[in-house]
């Protein structure tokens, strides 16, 4: 790309976007707790989401107890088992991955690096968090209500889901449900509120093709949250009145507990179809904000440019599209129509078109790169070869003959943990480390990062690759204990006791990485405003941390895009977005 | 700086029209949508939103209705009034919907006059567009106990299909929430309106944001959206 001028003389179009009225606190209560900053908003949700998302790492320890070592552990019974099996896929999809990289991330770097001072409505931002704290609190107390948390499957599967016979068939789904329509209306809030900034408020020169893929993947998540989350939301309402008023909108007639049950008449595929039109995406807006950040961390640690700008951004825009026409794969078991499932095999491979294509991308990326093996770019290679080998078993998964006999086992569970589980969690990760410097003005400790990365690395895959063995072998998911079948060898017992010690291993590396987090605070070596030597935005704020308003006097001007890496005959190895063009280069008619 | 003064950048005149000027505006920096404030942008994706939610609501009623086994009530005598000792098949309904598209044309013109700066006439349209609102969800009302005193409930009906009356209380239960918030924001804005506060651009309350009349039509986009909402609610759950 070219440095486009505009008028020739000032080489800056005139600004379109008024300067905001930033809200000024006036008290520590409205500078730190009810913030309308977009920065103090994040890190409030990352530090909720994070907080939630421990909760579910420690049930991850205690279902792999069980699992690994049947009948040792005197403290889990059938019923929690189901619950920790709920409450962790439920947490770690929803109240941690998405709030995490939309909130926590959204909040943090869209105003950032579109040059904005803040979102355009901060009052609602900060609406947002507030809304989606009492979620985090609905749903954390449902483990201490009696019954405890739903055990349904955090597919809430009807009719199971608000029978007699799952637990916290009581309060715990009635919790549930209700705690899934406020993160809904949460999101909402916050949800409109980054679409807006990212289409109407960023600074002069910042076109929609010069933004950083971050910001195309922060943005693109958004949008289809915004328009899959209605389905959970119509989903979660109606099966709430089905356990509470006895509508029987997912409810047909059976017997519950040798009792004719008052349900009669509804249609079970009905939540399945709502739950999935919503669960499909989902697995996208967890997954586009992270193709977006390890974009730019490939980028800036290989010190080149992203390889197919303008690919990567359409293949973000037709995977976000694409997503929103294979809900169904995920229930090729289910008793739906037979022809459905062709439909929706074709158009889940289809997916893999533009998955491949920003997965080549990001190898050319690399390719001849000035690779840094940092912690951040160890993180990205990390995602990369995690994400294709989870991608490759989507591509069995997706097909209809080889899904039914694999449907409902280790090998399901494999295959979403390696491709959205460890893949984006590898992304968040390897993110803090590289925006930690610009949110603290400290650098994280680079040996426990190094341990940090490689426990964790090699953990998961020691993890998750025997899984697909055991699903292979017909090992059943969600099963409290195996006990004696024929057909599961006496080495998938000892499989999974591996596992488990190993997962418990890469837990503790997680807690290293806490403490990494909360001694560099103080401890860490200042960092300066723009240690990764990197041409976005955000690292070229007046002040580290950026201060209220982030840019102080004058909002930055962009003059190229956010990829002039190594770009031959410049000084340095990188060019910042808002660095004007030398004298005698401006060429070129308008944009 | 205020937003909506700058709905003017000089650049209209230059637009490409058609798709080539669509394509140049998201091509260009800083606004995709031209002149288009964020407060507007912001209620139309936020609509964009809500349609979704209505549409879920009502493809599960249809497929509700579509796979019941039981036969479905029919609408025209479920929503009949008596009236002079014969059954007025729709008639309740019919004045409902009379009321609440009646109800966006009084809308409209509290947006023109909001912009002509006419204060009282403003406010003056904005209360009649809450009352019929208000009118609108006090006949809801009276067709919500009409049918709970026929025995209809959420989990059962006496004339057919158990759905029918969860999709019923549910579907218009959801649509008469908006309309209630809808007047309660009409009736909020309005004394906004009546009190000036568009005119010395008076910060909000909440906000602390300058106010617009500008405001008064993305309450306006709200309002139209909920009527647009129920011509689908009615042809399809009391014509069909």
């Amino acid at each position: 790309m070219v440095d486009v001028p505009y008028d020739g003389i000032t080489g800056i179009p005139p600004a379109e976007v008024p300067e905001v009225e930033l809200y000024h606190p006036k008290s520590w209560w409205t500078q730190y707790v009810f913030s309308q900053d977009a920065k103090v908003i994040a890190i409030q949700y990352s530090l909720t989401a994070s907080a939630i998302g421990l909760v579910a790492l420690v049930l991850s320890w205690l279902m792999r107890l069980q699992l690994g070592f049947p009948g040792t552990f005197s403290f889990i019974d059938a019923n929690q088992y189901l619950q920790f099996i709920t409450m962790h896929g439920m947490i770690m999809v929803i109240y941690l991955l998405t709030a995490l990289f939309l909130g926590g991330f959204g909040n943090y770097l869209i105003p950032l690096m579109v040059g904005a001072r803040d979102m355009v409505f901060p009052y609602v931002n900060m609406l947002s968090y507030w809304v989606y704290l009492l979620a985090v609190l609905v749903l954390a107390s449902t483990f201490f209500v009696p019954g405890g948390p739903t055990g349904a499957g955090w597919t809430l599967y009807p009719p199971q889901a608000i029978l007699s016979g799952t637990p916290g068939q009581e309060w715990g789904i009635v919790l549930m449900l209700s705690s899934l329509i406020l993160f809904i209306i949460g999101f909402t809030m916050g949800g409109l509120n980054y679409v807006v900034t990212v289409l109407q408020a960023r600074t002069r020169g910042m076109t929609l093709m010069r933004l950083p893929l971050t910001v195309w993947g922060i943005f693109t998540a958004t949008v289809m949250a915004l328009l899959a989350f209605p389905a959970l939301f119509v989903g979660s309402v109606m099966l709430l009145l089905d356990r509470l008023l006895g509508t029987s909108f997912f409810m047909p007639s059976l017997v519950e507990m040798g009792q004719l049950s008052k349900y009669g008449g509804g249609s079970p595929l009905l939540f399945q179809h709502l739950f999935w039109f919503f669960g499909h995406p989902e697995v996208y807006i967890v997954a586009l904000p992270a193709f977006g950040i390890v974009s730019d961390l490939i980028s800036t640690h290989a010190r080149k440019n992203i390889f197919g700008y303008r690919m990567m951004v359409w293949a973000i825009v037709a995977i976000g599209a694409l997503s929103f026409v294979v809900w169904a794969h995920h229930m090729y078991v289910s008793g739906m129509y037979p022809y459905f499932g062709f439909f929706f095999a074709t158009t889940t491979l289809i997916i893999a078109i533009p998955t491949a294509i920003k997965v080549y991308n990001w190898v050319l990326t690399l390719w001849r790169g000035n690779i840094h093996l940092t912690i951040p770019m160890l993180f990205a290679l990390g995602f990369i070869v995690t994400f294709v080998n989870g991608g490759l078993t989507g591509l069995f998964l997706g097909n209809v003959v080889v899904d039914v006999p694999l449907s409902d086992t280790m090998f399901v569970v494999a295959h979403f943990h390696m491709v959205m589980g460890v893949a984006p969690i590898m992304v968040v990760l390897g993110a803090i480390y590289h925006w930690y410097p610009k949110v603290t003005g400290r650098m994280l400790n680079n040996v426990l990062g190094q341990f940090h990365f490689w426990v964790t690395f090699l953990g998961a895959y020691l993890i998750f690759f025997p899984m697909h063995y055991l699903g292979l072998l017909g090992v059943p998911r969600r099963y409290f204990e195996l006990g004696e079948a024929a057909f599961i060898p006496p080495s998938a017992h000892s499989l999974n006791q591996f596992i488990t010690v190993v997962a418990l291993t890469v837990g503790f590396a997680q807690m290293v990485f806490l403490f990494n987090l909360a001694w560099s605070l103080f401890e860490g070596e200042p960092s300066g405003g723009n240690p990764w030597r990197a041409t976005t935005l955000e690292w070229q704020t007046p002040e580290t941390p950026p201060g209220h308003g982030n840019w102080g006097k004058e909002l930055p001007v962009v003059y190229r895009w956010a990829y002039d890496y190594s770009v031959p005959g410049a000084a340095e190895d990188f060019i910042p977005q808002n660095q004007p063009p030398t004298t005698g280069a401006i060429q070129g008619a308008a944009p | 700086m205020a937003e909506t003064v700058l709905t003017n950048t000089g650049q209209g005149a230059g637009r490409l029209p058609g798709w080539q000027g669509i394509a140049a505006d998201w091509a260009s920096d800083q606004r995709a949508f031209k002149n288009v404030s964020w407060g507007k942008a912001m209620m139309w994706i936020f609509l964009l939103s809500d349609t979704f939610i209505f549409s879920c609501f009502l493809l599960s009623y249809m497929t509700a209705r579509m796979s019941t086994t039981v036969p479905w009530p029919n609408p025209s005598e479920v929503f009949a009034l008596n009236l002079g000792g014969k059954d007025v098949p729709l008639i309740l309904i019919a004045i409902m919907t009379f009321v609440l598209i009646s109800s966006s044309g009084t809308m409209a013109m509290a947006v023109n006059f909001g912009y002509r700066r006419d204060r009282v006439r403003t406010a003056i349209l904005m209360l009649v567009t809450a009352a019929f609102g208000a009118t609108f969800v006090g006949m809801q009302a009276f067709e919500w106990t009409k049918l709970i005193m026929e025995g209809v409930r959420p989990w059962g009906n006496p004339w057919g299909a158990a759905q029918f009356g969860s999709c019923f209380f549910m579907i218009t239960g959801f649509h008469g929430t908006h309309v209630t918030i809808g007047v309660i924001f009409l009736i909020a804005i309005a004394r906004k309106v009546l009190r000036g506060d568009f005119d010395v651009e008076r910060r909000g309350f909440f906000t602390s944001r300058r106010g617009y009349y500008e405001i008064v039509e993305i309450t306006g986009l709200y309002w139209h959206f909920v009527d647009l909402v129920w011509v689908f609610i009615f042809a399809f759950f009391y014509l069909w």
